[in-house]
């Protein structure tokens, strides 16, 4: 099972014949992803990688009967890039780009309204599921098969909780970098809700930072909803207001997305927030077994 | 990025928004021909006198004067024109040093000539995050911080959202200018200025757009007296003429030479510095940092390739901050590679010759036992650990 990708997922990529598209198709076939082909226009009829180039996503689909896109494009071509993929019917799309303008995403949201796709990212490093599918730019090897899922809003930190809950002895399901823009296409309460409805998996380890509302969100939805045990680390407890913290979309606005707010939302909802990063894995082992 | 007062209502009436008339000026002479201008355009002897800083509440620090004629102009612009300008925003607020004004905006004074006929609005445009659209805020309480009148009277304050695909419709405009009480030829000058505001807002990729005070005058033109202007970064790339109004004076020095090198670098107050790979990792650092008893001195994101040169350059920004005390590297390692990082680490210290102070190099991820004795057997003062709690640990330390 595990949700979003698995060992059947026929994946393509947008701005395939780039170099950061060319590296990471690359490691994602070394890992075993179904990497069936990519999309970039004007080379089409070409091979790349061993594999058949398209000049659109609707050729694509045609010919490999894709359902994933992974998308590297430069930020000035991703809106365009996410809604040409849901225009042909790709039902998953991971968009690695990093500084797609606001005003961009706010159209690329309505369009996505319409469509019958679910949009990760962007800005984010994509999903995994160990062992059948990497769609994104996370180092494969730190995964290992196991029923924990994770939620993140950040790359190397959800590298750091992966990390720990391999060395606690657990394994993930699928891990879901949901992006750190103001504006992504799944929420933490969407990711979190798909891996609470998923069997395989056990316990959920939220990962916010500080901005925006999301992560409250989604503690009151687990609090309705929850049915397994909720792990959650809140970045930025030591960040100043009205800074941006690296990522666009963390920076705190008001007084509720501070990251002691949210920890105290995430806490009164039942999820059992660790204060230090370095606990996150240790914490979910110990939540498991007591259970 | 933020833009000048100035430079807002530039941008906001080359759209054909309606602004307080003004010129900038540098000098008191500056100041005295943009005065002889306007007087002649506004037939009038009073003037407003701005300082042009990126902080807000200018008028509490002494920023903000009318002047009643050219005597009182050249006071109060040669007064403001170098003066360290304290605000409640600015770094420290009212107890804090202060900005150094370079500019000032001599502006019309369009409260004349019947103050009591004029009357002042809040409107601001934003996007929302919780609803992915662009929102119009809107309120007759202007003039005013309206954060207090959000929490005082919310229901003085109204919101209208705008359908991204649509785009504003002229309804929506229609109903702003009703519910701010207003009736005709001023109701009919808000509708125009609210749809061409929108309209700016959306062409120029900004993320905020304050209007504190939108005022009626006497004679029923809405104008904006004020402007906060946000650009949204990641957009700069279309707008070549805004992106040169960047004015680096504003930022901190050691943050624009960071964005230099391609670092992503924040001032803070703290005493330990700390240099790692990734937003999110870079903040739950800090956290550590504050955890484990010290308080971070910066937010630095050194990106994905994290090699000797960029590591040397990061230390140089760090060390520039004398509160630093002791510095932390966090590297988890993907694509990247740890023992490149630790050579580039080990590379900078032996390049620099004169760190003085305990550094602690936690490198996880591929090849962290390679890295960690290539730290370990450098003979340099640095100290490593592949756990991030070991690494807590050793800041402890190291402070105590």
């Amino acid at each position: 099972m595990s949700v979003l990708v698995n060992k059947n997922s026929k994946v393509i990529v947008q701005g395939f014949t780039g170099k950061e598209g060319t590296f990471h198709a690359t490691q994602m076939i070394e890992y075993g992803t179904q990497v069936v082909g990519g999309v970039t226009p004007g080379k089409g009829g070409t091979k790349h990688l061993d594999r058949p180039v398209f000049n659109t996503v609707v050729d694509a689909i045609a010919s490999t009967k894709a359902d994933v896109s992974i998308i590297f494009v430069p930020p000035a071509f991703g809106a365009d890039a996410i809604m040409e993929a849901a225009e042909a019917g790709i039902k998953v799309i991971v968009c690695i780009t990093e500084g797609i303008p606001v005003q961009d995403m706010v159209k690329v949201y309505a369009y996505l309204k319409t469509k019958n796709t679910r949009l990760i990212g962007p800005n984010c490093p994509g999903i995994i599921t160990p062992d059948e599918a990497k769609v994104g730019i996370m180092p494969g090897f730190i995964h290992r098969k196991g029923r924990i899922g994770i939620v993140s809003r950040s790359g190397t930190l959800t590298y750091e909780a992966v990390d720990q809950v391999t060395k606690a002895g657990l394994g993930q399901s699928t891990c879901i970098g949901i992006g750190g823009d103001p504006i992504v296409g799944t929420t933490t309460k969407e990711a979190v809700e798909l891996l609470m409805n998923d069997p395989e998996t056990d316990g959920i380890i939220m990962i916010g930072e500080i901005g925006g509302g999301m992560e409250a969100e989604a503690a009151y939805w687990v609090k309705e909803h929850g049915t397994k045990p909720v792990v959650g680390f809140i970045a930025g407890q030591t960040a100043p207001k009205g800074r941006k913290m690296g990522h666009a979309g963390a920076i705190i606005g008001g007084a509720d997305d501070t990251a002691e707010a949210k920890m105290k939302i995430m806490a009164s909802c039942g999820i059992h927030v660790v204060e230090s990063p370095a606990n996150i894995g240790e914490t979910m082992l110990k939540v498991l077994t007591k259970k | 990025m933020n833009l000048h007062e100035y430079q807002g209502k530039e941008l906001l009436s080359s759209m054909g928004v309606a602004i307080q008339r003004g010129y900038v000026a540098t000098t008191v002479g500056e100041a005295e021909s943009a005065y002889q201008r306007l007087k002649e355009e506004t037939n009038t002897e009073y003037c407003v006198v701005k300082a042009q800083i990126h902080a807000g509440g200018r008028g509490k620090g002494g920023g903000v004067k009318l002047a009643k004629n050219e005597a009182d102009l050249r006071t109060y612009a040669g007064n403001i024109l170098g003066m360290m300008l304290k605000t409640p925003q600015t770094p420290g607020g009212m107890e804090g040093p202060g900005k150094l004004v370079k500019k000032v905006l001599i502006a019309e004074d369009c409260y004349a000539p019947d103050f009591d006929a004029c009357k002042e609005y809040y409107v601001s445009i934003l996007m929302d995050r919780e609803t992915r659209r662009n929102v119009i805020i809107y309120s007759t309480e202007g003039g005013m911080d309206i954060e207090a009148v959000a929490e005082n009277t919310p229901h003085l304050v109204h919101k209208e959202y705008i359908d991204p695909l649509a785009g504003i419709q002229g309804f929506q405009c229609r109903k702003i200018a009703f519910n701010l009480g207003l009736s005709g030829k001023a109701y009919a000058e808000m509708v125009k200025f609210i749809a061409q505001l929108y309209k700016a807002f959306v062409s120029s990729d900004a993320s905020l757009f304050e209007i504190n005070p939108c005022l009626k005058t006497g004679d029923d033109r809405i104008i904006a007296v004020d402007s906060k202007v946000s650009i949204d970064d990641n957009a700069l790339y279309r707008h070549a003429d805004l992106e040169a109004m960047r004015d680096t004076d504003e930022e901190d020095p050691t943050e624009v030479e960071a964005k230099e090198f391609d670092l992503n670098y924040v001032k803070l107050d703290g005493n330990v510095g700390c240099m790692v790979n990734g937003a999110g990792l870079a903040m739950a650092t800090m956290d550590i940092i504050k955890l484990s008893g010290g308080e971070p001195a910066n937010f630095l994101d050194v990106g994905g390739t994290a090699d000797a040169e960029r590591v040397e350059q990061a230390f140089r920004i760090i060390l520039k901050d004398p509160n630093v005390k002791a510095i932390l590297i966090n590297i988890f390692g993907g694509i990247v590679r740890c023992d490149r990082v630790a050579q580039g680490v080990v590379d900078a210290y032996k390049n620099m010759g004169n760190i003085n102070i305990p550094i602690i190099v936690r490198l996880q991820g591929t090849n962290a036992d390679i890295a960690k004795k290539l730290i370990d057997e450098s003979g340099l003062k640095v100290k490593s650990a592949i756990l991030l709690k070991e690494a807590a640990e050793l800041v402890t330390e190291a402070l105590a």
